[in-house]
């Protein structure tokens, strides 16, 4: 029962011709991934101003009138769900996913890419939808991105008319069209490897963009069901989520139904979403350390495991964020030891990210900086998480500051590190062009000290006991004034950090036309999407061949050989193999 | 790191040794065709789907607070007088699982390359499956009708009686008659010669999906019907 693939077979795909097949109803991944990236960074932009209206009215209250209290909470939660979902989600896995995959495993496109165009294209359906919630009468839904019944759907809520019925109809597109490119990027990684890619040779980018796909296929389903029983909800009248309840002085229709159910399926999606969104961060992380330190990464095969044993763990934490919702003790037990087991191999691979530097070649390149500054955030975020983890410690802390702060810098700010980190760093794959080093760099000390500036603060909020997702304070007796000191400061960090974003639009943008034309491989990296015969990569990736692979990806600095990195495809030396013995003489 | 030699898989070996040697190959992890991996993961991802709808299910109905109606006797049938609990339940999992045989029967001649008898076997399968829509939207309409039942709320007790019925056999419905679909376009395709010299993996990969069917249905009915 052989099948023949079409790897093999360069003739089997169809050549674009026109432009619009070439650009538009692309089928080809690098394209597909492009288009995937634009439209989340563009939806991304959006948080981001949500973000600042936000910290307006925090730090200034009383100020700004079109900020209502109903204004706010749906900036909160359109500002939440675009990040998380279709910004973090849809770069990481729709963006990279579909550009390096390929690339990186030596194959020609994604197995079917017909499908893969159709993801885009639904994703984009999905992101017009939820778009289309702020002009619709009540606007969005400002029921938070955790979208909690009863009050999603009830009087009360902003957006509970429309709003929430666009935000669950949004989210179940998104699915479909997650569904369409996740089963595509699996596929491709365990099928369509070239000769010699083994599942051990592979960039560890491939083992986390793979793993979060494999948690997405399996995680999504509960926000599907969810999503569909609170649509039945709000617009068939029946009571999953919905206890007998009085609202507005009026006996509503519900009874019976159980809104912590709610919370356990969401959660069930909510905490792998988290890993979703931090593997591909992990994966890409590690190739970039690796690359611009000039040395190979630190127990490679033990970051495999670890991404793996993350990926597993995941699926057992989720009810870690319930815990004030009330649960048995022995609940609380079992998820607080799972959240605690789940940092060790998370810190394993802090570990191995601060070996991989030790006595390195640091090269302080721009993605280079990013990537450090993603071990401190991360660091920071992953301690306190170890905080909230603990049940008697999660429950003062609950619903303040500390909260906001710890996911933020978590899963957050560390990720958007990643990205920024891989973005500059496949720049020149890209497009073929350097950009601008001086910008890049000033973007990049403008987001690292803006995050602490933003978020070191936020703890402190957090321990005060200031209350998140609130409008305005007023005067309470238990915070002392200069907590409001604290928030303008941490507005004006937000505001500033927000449009140095501005430096990095610019530089990509500008680069584009006028950045230096870079060499073929400007970073010297060992990993498959460098070795192509065009630079950016043309349609089909190899020219007649398919490249064939001796190595792992982490060849630099191999003792005895004069280049200090070693591409996978390079055949195994007489000299390298020597080289160890001399070098350890020497 | 030591630098190992190309190793070819080797998909002969039996058991363990020939899981690892897959899994440590190069190329491809498993000995199939992208599209029947694909239907695979796909189906591991519904799987969950309807797991969390059947644990949903089974959550609301503990947490009820009415008295959940008793499935045999509002799924029962009068017939020539005779009272019969579950009886066109009964007649439509039969018929789904018949249909299952016929596709494996399907599949079986699709890979002799007898096109003629595939054919008449996915037809006479999506007919099958065709016959169970049918029967579900006489259910429905049964119990929409004649025992006033509704999504938010019944004459016999807890509302999400009706709620998880609707929602599970709906969303169930329309996996059937998805596949119905499915298997009426690939049973025109091979009885076309379209997959003539291409192989009929197709075949298998629309068989896995209509199993899968079948297999929650079996699941669905325990749960539903017979708790």
């Amino acid at each position: 029962m052989q099948h023949v693939a079409i790897a093999d077979r360069p003739d089997e795909l169809h050549d674009p011709q026109t432009f619009i097949t070439k650009y538009i109803w692309s089928q080809d991944h690098k394209v597909i991934a492009i288009q995937y990236g634009g439209t989340a960074i563009f939806v991304g932009l959006v948080a981001l101003v949500l973000s600042g209206l936000m910290r307006l009215q925090l730090g200034f209250p009383d100020t700004f009138d079109f900020i209502d209290p109903n204004a706010y909470l749906q900036f909160v939660t359109m500002h939440g769900m675009i990040m998380v979902i279709y910004l973090l989600t849809a770069l990481l896995l729709g963006g990279f996913g579909n550009y390096l995959i390929p690339l990186m495993c030596g194959a020609r496109d994604m197995v079917f890419p017909f499908m893969n165009m159709l993801s885009y294209w639904v994703y984009l359906l999905s992101v017009i939808v939820l778009l289309a919630s702020f002009f619709v009468p009540g606007g969005p839904t400002g029921a938070g991105w955790t979208l909690y019944p009863p009050q999603a759907i009830l009087q009360g809520t902003p957006g509970y008319d429309w709003g929430i019925i666009l935000m669950l109809v949004s989210l179940a597109i998104f699915i479909v069209a997650f569904t369409m490119g996740g089963l595509n990027y699996v596929t491709t990684v365990l099928q369509a490897r070239t000769r010699g890619m083994t599942l051990m040779r592979m960039p560890l980018t491939i083992w986390g963009i793979f793993t979060a796909t494999v948690l997405g296929l399996l995680a999504f389903p509960a926000l599907l069901v969810s999503a569909i029983m609170m649509m039945l909800d709000k617009l068939a009248g029946t009571s999953f989520f919905m206890p007998a309840l009085v609202s507005l002085g009026e006996n509503l229709e519900y009874t019976g139904g159980s809104p912590v159910l709610f919370q356990h399926l969401f959660w069930f999606f909510g905490h792998p979403e988290v890993y979703i969104v931090a593997l591909p961060a992990f994966g890409m992380v590690s190739d970039v350390l690796a690359t611009h330190a000039r040395k190979n990464i630190f127990g490679y095969r033990m970051m495999v495991w670890a991404i793996v044993a993350i990926g597993g763990l995941s699926f057992i934490v989720w009810a870690h964020h319930m815990y004030v919702s009330g649960m048995h003790p022995a609940f609380g037990f079992f998820f607080a030891t799972t959240t605690l087991i789940i940092a060790v191999p998370t810190a394993i691979k802090v570990y191995n990210w601060i070996l991989t530097l030790w006595q390195g070649n640091i090269h302080l390149t721009v993605p280079m900086l990013f990537a450090i500054g993603f071990i401190f955030t991360f660091t920071h975020g992953g301690l306190t998480g170890l905080f909230l983890g603990n049940v008697t410690i999660d429950l003062p802390l609950s619903d303040t500051y500390f909260v906001v702060a710890h996911f933020h810098m978590v899963m957050g700010v560390s990720p958007i590190m990643v990205l920024f980190a891989a973005i500059y760093h496949w720049y020149p794959l890209m497009t073929g062009r350097m950009f601008n080093v001086a910008l890049g760099k000033a973007h990049f000390w403008f987001t690292f000290l803006g995050t602490y500036a933003i978020y070191l603060p936020m703890h402190y909020l957090g321990f005060l006991g200031v209350p998140r997702r609130y409008f305005a304070m007023g005067s309470t007796d238990f915070i002392p004034e200069s907590a409001q000191s604290l928030n303008a400061s941490i507005t004006v960090s937000a505001l500033i950090v927000g449009a140095s974003q501005l430096i990095f639009l610019y530089n990509v943008i500008w680069s584009l036309r006028n950045g230096e034309k870079c060499e073929r491989n400007p970073w010297g990296a060992t990993s498959l999407e460098w070795q192509t015969e065009h630079v950016p990569p043309h349609h089909g990736n190899w020219g007649a061949e398919l490249p064939t692979v001796h190595r792992w990806a982490y060849d630099f600095s191999v003792p005895g050989v004069e280049q200090d990195f070693i591409p996978q495809n390079h055949p195994v030396t007489a000299e390298e193999q020597t080289g160890g013995e001399e070098g350890e003489k020497a | 790191m030591t630098i190992e030699t190309d190793k070819s898989s080797d998909y002969t070996q039996p058991g363990m040794g020939g899981m690892v040697a897959d899994w440590a190959a190069d190329k491809q992890t498993f000995d199939m065709p992208w599209g029947k991996l694909m239907m695979w993961i796909f189906l591991l991802s519904d799987t969950f789907i309807f797991s969390v709808f059947l644990t949903g299910y089974m959550n609301v109905r503990l947490s009820a607070t009415d008295p959940w109606p008793n499935p045999s006797e509002v799924f029962a049938l009068e017939v020539f007088g005779v009272h019969l609990p579950l009886l066109l339940i009964a007649i439509m999992t039969f018929v789904l699982i018949t249909s299952s045989g016929t596709m494996a029967m399907a599949v079986n001649y699709a890979y002799r390359g007898d096109r003629k008898k595939t054919v008449v076997l996915m037809s006479l399968t999506a007919l099958l499956g065709a016959a169970f829509v049918g029967m579900q939207a006489f259910e429905w309409t049964k119990l929409i009708v004649e025992e006033g039942v509704r999504p938010w709320g019944n004459p016999m007790g807890a509302a999400q009686f009706g709620s998880t019925f609707f929602m599970i056999t709906g969303f169930h419905g329309m996996h059937v008659t998805a596949g119905v679909i499915y298997l009426t376009v690939i049973a025109r395709r091979v009885a076309r010669g379209h997959y003539e010299g291409k192989g009929y993996d197709i075949v298998e990969i629309t068989g896995l999906y209509w199993h899968f069917v079948d297999l929650v249905w079996v699941f669905i009915f325990a749960f539903f019907y017979l708790w």
